[in-house]
């Protein structure tokens, strides 16, 4: 069929600018779920 | 055109999308101008982020449909000169936010710069209806004689529907990590009182 690669291309990078930004955003608050445990031991020590 | 035309269903629907998103930076920032609420400057950060993530879809999808049907990636006609401007004045909001540390000044600068990039949101939807312009004329609410065949129209509101469900699932979670941020920011500063 022709341009089915075309398609193909446009779906394949489509949905995959989506999911790679849905995994910045997962890694993201990981990264600050981290750091709110670390400064809440911080701060639970210091008192 | 033949199975070229599927792409219309993603690029249109993601474009739709991308204006619902800065619609809602636009109405968050000019929330933050009156209010000063850190809520409303985390949706409008939120809304950009996801809404410039749309616009990139659009911007690729868009050459990969005309490379075949044009015989050109790219053209700078008004239509795709100013959607391209779109994306660039979402990665300034999102650079300038970068540049700023004080947390209100970089709320009430950003939401003032977002106030004014919306204004392309408007020039890029009537650009093909203004200017003459390579790219295809409207078929949504393009006047008489535009309009989609009805199975084609099923598949297109499927699409966007999803795209919509998308785009609120992605602001939702973007919410929630400017919320996480604005909680380390706190136990920052509380931390270094200490």
């Amino acid at each position: 069929m022709k341009n089915l690669d075309s398609v193909l291309a446009a779906y394949l990078a489509g949905w995959a600018i989506f999911f790679v930004y849905y995994v910045s955003v997962a890694q993201r608050m990981s990264t600050l779920r981290e750091e709110v445990e670390r400064l809440k031991s911080l701060l639970t020590k210091g008192k | 055109m033949g199975i070229i035309q599927k792409i219309f269903y993603l690029h249109v629907s993601s474009a739709l999308s991308s204006f619902v998103a800065f619609a809602v930076c636009f109405y968050a920032n000019l929330r933050y101008v009156f209010t000063r609420q850190a809520k409303s400057d985390w949706l409008g950060v939120s809304a950009a982020e996801v809404g410039l993530a749309f616009i990139f879809v659009v911007l690729i999808t868009g050459p990969i449909w005309a490379h075949p049907v044009w015989g050109i990636w790219w053209t700078w006609s008004p239509r795709l000169t100013l959607t391209f401007v779109l994306g660039l004045l979402y990665v300034s909001y999102l650079l300038l936010r970068s540049m700023i540390e004080e947390p209100d000044k970089r709320a009430l600068f950003s939401a003032i710069f977002g106030i004014f990039a919306f204004l392309d949101v408007p020039l890029v939807y009537f650009s093909i209806r203004w200017w003459r312009d390579q790219h295809p004329t409207p078929v949504i609410m393009g006047g008489p004689g535009s309009g989609l065949e009805p199975r084609m129209r099923v598949s297109y509101l499927l699409m966007w529907g999803a795209l919509t469900g998308l785009l609120i699932l992605l602001m939702h979670a973007r919410y929630k990590l400017e919320a996480l941020r604005a909680s380390v920011e706190e136990l920052r500063r509380e931390a270094e009182v200490q």
